[in-house]
């Protein structure tokens, strides 16, 4: 949560610094973020080829699990679809990109706005984060109306680190792998989502 | 795009690598950590000196939050069904 806030924090004053024209005139000349970018995805891809719990866990999952990541990547395209229907600036397609994003809102926001521009980016970045925050807030109802795998769907990807201590809290410890297990799948999947959606 | 993605494919071949290596693997997530840093705050100055964008900010705002809501009801309904069919104990 400590790390969420020093995230919108730096994207808040960066925005700032834009609207006074604070910045050196080299930022605005020449484009960082593609190679900051490109550093950030080797690092993300490290860290998760790293982790021995991540093989740990996705060596020794049951069948069965693999349809809680799926009903996260069902579920959410069939409900962007449905509000993209109602949404002026945001084609299908873009929706779904931003679904896609399923809460892990610092690589999605990026990776679309490097694609799409920043008006998506931004849209992406304030969904994406409204996805964490939401179920944060919103994880006891679900678990009590929707069973024990809801606030796991809910988190998306963010349901392996940010949001597991809420969930676990509320539908138990015996979910914590398949809770870890789903944001995991998630996780890994965001770029490669994002890109197919946008792209093709 | 294509090179984001194989950079991430090639960083994953060497973090598997690399996974006893403790020193390196507990240098790499403050690094992300920089990384996303850096990128959201030059996201921010993109967006801070895009008019367009800054007179939008409520309605993209509001199309963001729509958004959340469809992905989240959409997840959890599904989410509903999966649990009742495949993962409840029988009392």
């Amino acid at each position: 949560m400590k790390n969420s806030l020093i995230i919108v924090g730096f994207f808040v004053l960066g925005i700032f610094i834009g609207l006074y024209n604070l910045l050196p005139q080299i930022f605005v000349e020449i484009d960082f973020s593609i190679y900051a970018l490109y550093i950030l995805m080797f690092l993300v891809g490290v860290g998760i080829g790293a982790d021995k719990k991540v093989w740990e866990i996705l060596k020794n999952a049951k069948l069965k699990i693999v349809l809680v990541p799926l009903t996260v990547i069902v579920g959410t395209a069939i409900g962007v679809t449905i509000v993209s229907l109602f949404l002026k600036d945001v084609s299908l397609r873009e929706s779904l990109a931003i679904g896609a994003g399923y809460g892990y809102y610092s690589l999605s926001s990026i990776l679309i706005s490097q694609i799409s521009g920043e008006a998506l980016g931004v849209v992406a970045l304030i969904a994406n984060i409204a996805r964490e925050i939401t179920t944060l807030l919103v994880t006891p109802l679900f678990a009590k109306y929707f069973g024990k795998i809801a606030p796991i769907a809910s988190g998306g990807a963010t349901s392996m680190d940010t949001t597991l201590p809420i969930i676990i809290k509320f539908v138990g410890k015996e979910y914590a792998i398949i809770s870890v297990f789903s944001g995991i799948v998630l996780t890994m999947l965001v770029p490669f989502a994002v890109a197919f959606i946008l792209k093709f | 795009m294509f090179t984001v993605l194989t950079l991430m494919a090639i960083g994953i071949i060497i973090g598997f690598t690399i996974q006893d290596k403790a020193k390196i693997v507990k240098a790499i997530d403050p690094m992300i950590n920089i990384a996303i840093y850096a990128l959201l705050f030059l996201l921010g100055i993109s967006v801070g000196t895009n008019e367009i964008i800054i007179s939008n900010l409520d309605t993209l705002g509001a199309q963001a939050l729509l958004l959340t809501l469809g992905g989240v009801m959409g997840s959890v309904v599904l989410a509903f069904f999966t649990y009742k069919f495949f993962f409840k104990t029988k009392k």
